[in-house]
């Protein structure tokens, strides 16, 4: 393949050259960074985080306040007990979830990716630590480049220890919200943790080290599906960052107290901090790329460069396409703000929202489940007397023991036997109830009423001294021939 | 596989498996060793990516995106998968795999796994009196799981009966109500057979027969026709159903003098019961044995149950 390959080598390709299909990953070394973007990010790091490590901590009625119990199938948060019967409410988050994703990407870009993201944050947390033990951008190149020493072994160990650390204790966090972490984390002490307990917590952990130690960039570049999707909900008046290559070009180094425009230069000095600070390892100069995360990095390295030229700041901002192409100021760029895309993704998320809450302030604690004896349909209780036997599943949901009364209407004279009522359930536990619904065919008036088949009857289970605690179950009553 | 009856479709499936891994990981290595000529390794202006250098039809060139290296690793390490995956595991023709894993033993290994579990709970029950296990609240709670499992389909979920199918709360028995002749109930099962009376009685006979009975606990009848019908009784039906007519229960011959009914007590259709007999002919009268479909322990905590229903208060409910 070689051969041939130089002979039909064409000379107007000057720049060409032979390459693999697959690439050999350039490290990147990000250079610190400060600004306004990255107290925003920080502030995110701490507040994302506050919420993912404290929240197993919290006590709520006596135990953990947010626990996904998956063997007993309960799913505590705060005063909600959620059962597998809740699931459309996991639904509805989810989709919350994909429209705010919709939305804050259609408004500005690829915020998520940027500032809340666990792979960005726990990104953040790594590179972190790792300037605290290696030092900044130079000193972690030099490091790398340097034959392998005590001292460079020493740096490389403590690095990871701190790393594993970190990692480890991300999932022990993550099983805490699975099995009581404060058992999780006496068991851990005196090594007595179940095989699956460990095996996710090194599984998290290990994630955890790898993507945000090793994999980091890749992870958006090559593994990620939102990435590659999130374009679609770009249009021209998304705000995305953006170098302004009107002010900017051409590039070119000056001193500070030349007159850039007498030579013929924009305001861009071609320091290449953008490129260095940015954890893609991209050029933010040649315009919107995929690999783009939308972090802000650029903005806050150009705008110091810009405070120290005494040029104004924003040659690298957020900005719409259309605030560039029209020459839109601040206040244009809002009012487009509000336009069909914004609006649509807005009303429904805002709906969505309003439903779930509504939906679970008004979350009824009590499930009925009734099946009707199928193997003998009905039988002669005494003569004249038409029985069913039901199977009613008692669900209470609560935090509470409560006590149900049963009550069958939709047939005349019906009424209820075989069951000692009330039926007591335990707190957040089910109860198997068996009865029977007789209804009496014997008199005239019934006769008439009471043709043999199917005929439709309401179950109404109400919670003794609450009477808002109410189920009305509908089921059928056969009379046979 | 017993679907093939030759061993030629195994070792077809495994030449074919081992000849589609083999060539994955030739197609890799080639990949991996390729190079090709790219234009520069700089995007053009306007363009995405750098391109191959390929112009087709003036315009049209061919973009380079190319995988990162360690994404190529990963396909490596699925072909050692696949490979260790088939040395372990039944998969590559009819070789069964070094662990000698079956779907089948998978589940006869839990399948024991709960057994053992269960063996000391069913081992306690099974060395109490049938009476104590019945007081029981633990074994009360199984015996109602096993009930709505295994016999609530006929007897209903409240232990009710339907026609046909006794009614296992009301303290009548057609076998006996003590614990061992439930068990024996639930163990063997039952089959009792009314034989058909029509022919030997007529249907004069069978409609003063059928008044004879209802007299018998007392419903409303033609006092006549109870007359006529006694001889007839005794001579045909009072050999299994006992002279007083309070049945038999080593034959399983219900009492008639209650006001217990298996199949119904108006008049036409204990007539019918007599014309035309129980339980000949295929009409469904057996109790099926469940010596081989439940476990000892599960046969003593539903006999248990079953003795509670009639005979215990928190049953009787």
């Amino acid at each position: 393949m070689n051969g041939p390959a130089h002979l039909r080598t064409v000379p107007i390709e000057p720049a060409a050259e032979e390459v693999s299909l697959y690439e050999i990953r350039k490290k990147i070394y990000p250079r610190a960074v400060h600004g306004v973007f990255a107290r925003w990010r920080w502030a995110l790091v701490f507040a994302t985080q506050a919420v993912y490590f404290g929240l197993p901590w919290l006590y709520w009625n006596g135990r953990q306040a947010v626990l996904f119990d998956i063997a007993a199938r309960r799913f505590y948060i705060f005063g909600w007990v959620f059962w597998p019967q809740d699931v459309i409410y996991l639904t509805v988050l989810l989709i919350v979830a994909a429209f705010s994703l919709f939305l804050f990407t259609a408004l500005a870009g690829r915020l998520w990716c940027g500032y809340a993201c666990p792979q960005t944050v726990y990104t953040e947390l790594f590179l972190w630590i790792e300037r605290k033990i290696e030092g900044d951008r130079l000193a972690r190149i030099r490091l790398d480049a340097a034959p392998l020493s005590l001292e460079k072994f020493a740096i490389k160990a403590l690095k990871h220890t701190a790393w594993c650390t970190v990692a480890l204790w991300t999932g022990y966090t993550f099983v805490g919200y699975f099995t009581p972490i404060r058992d999780l984390g006496v068991r851990a002490i005196t090594w007595q943790l179940g095989a699956w307990e460990s095996f996710w917590i090194v599984f998290y952990g290990f994630a955890t080290y790898g993507n945000a130690g090793w994999m980091r960039e890749q992870v958006c570049k090559y593994m990620c599906p939102y990435a590659r999707f999130q374009s679609v909900m770009f249009d021209r008046d998304t705000l995305v960052i953006t170098y302004d290559r009107n002010r900017g070009e051409p590039r070119g180094s000056r001193s500070k107290s030349a007159n850039a425009r007498a030579q013929g230069l924009g305001d861009c000095v071609d320091c290449n901090i953008c490129v260095q600070v940015c954890p893609t390892g991209i050029d933010i100069r040649e315009g919107l790329q995929y690999e783009c995360i939308g972090c802000a990095a650029c903005i806050d390295g150009c705008d110091q460069v810009m405070d120290k030229m005494g040029y104004p700041r924003g040659l690298i901002r957020y900005t719409t396409e259309n605030a560039l192409a029209q020459g839109l100021d601040a206040r244009g760029i809002r009012r487009r703000v509000f336009r069909p895309r914004t609006l649509v993704y807005g009303v429904i998320l805002l709906a969505l929202i309003a439903a779930a809450a509504g939906s679970l302030a008004s979350k009824n604690p009590l499930k009925v489940d009734i099946l009707r004896d199928r193997g003998a349909l009905a039988r002669e209780a005494a003569p004249g007397l038409i029985e069913n036997v039901y199977r009613v599943q008692l669900m209470n949901t609560d935090e509470k023991p409560r006590q149900f009364s049963i009550a069958a209407t939709g047939l005349p004279g019906i009424v209820i036997a075989g069951v000692e009522q009330p039926v007591a359930v335990d707190a957040a536990s089910t109860k198997l109830v068996t009865l029977r619904l007789q209804v009496p065919i014997e008199a005239q008036a019934a006769r008439e009423a009471l043709q043999p088949g199917s005929h439709a009857i309401e179950f109404v289970v109400e919670a003794v001294g609450d009477n808002k605690v109410v189920r009305h179950e509908k089921s059928s009553f056969l009379i046979p021939r | 596989m017993s679907d093939f009856s030759s061993d030629f479709w195994g070792i077809y499936v495994a030449v074919l498996t081992i000849a589609s891994i083999a060539a994955c990981a030739v197609l890799l290595y080639a990949m991996g060793r390729m190079r090709i000529k790219q234009a520069s390794t700089k995007p053009a202006k306007g363009q995405a990516s750098a391109t191959t250098g390929h112009v087709w039809d003036e315009d049209l060139t061919e973009l380079n995106n190319p995988l990162p290296r360690w994404w190529m690793w990963l396909f490596y390490i699925t072909i050692v998968f696949g490979l260790v995956y088939l040395v372990l595991y039944p998969g590559l023709g009819r070789l069964p795999g070094l662990l000698g894993w079956t779907s089948a033993s998978a589940y006869a290994s839990e399948r024991a796994e709960g057994d053992a579990r269960m063996r000391p709970v069913y081992e306690k029950y099974l060395a109490m009196d049938v009476k104590a296990v019945a007081a029981d609240p633990q074994a009360h709670a199984m015996g109602e799981r096993l009930f709505l499992n295994n016999c609530a389909q006929c007897h209903g979920s409240d232990a009710g009966g339907s026609k046909g199918f006794p009614n296992l709360r009301d303290r009548d028995w057609l076998y006996g109500g003590e614990p061992e002749a439930i068990k024996a109930s639930i163990t063997n099962g039952r089959n009792g057979i009314m034989p058909a009376m029509g022919p030997a009685l007529g249907d004069e006979g069978v409609r003063n027969v059928a008044n004879y009975v209802r007299s018998l606990s007392g419903l409303p009848h033609d006092g006549l026709r109870a007359q006529l019908g006694k001889p007839l009784f005794m001579q045909n039906c009072a050999a299994c159903h006992g002279a007083d007519g309070k049945g038999n229960q080593q034959l399983g011959a219900p009492n008639l003098t209650d006001e217990i009914w298996l199949y119904g007590g108006s008049e036409p259709t204990i007539e019918e019961t007599v014309t035309k007999g129980r339980g000949e002919a295929g009409a469904v009268t057996r109790m099926p044995a469940h010596k081989d479909l439940l476990e000892p322990g599960q046969i003593q905590l539903l006999t248990a149950y079953v003795w509670s229903l009639s005979n215990l208060k928190q049953g009787a409910q």
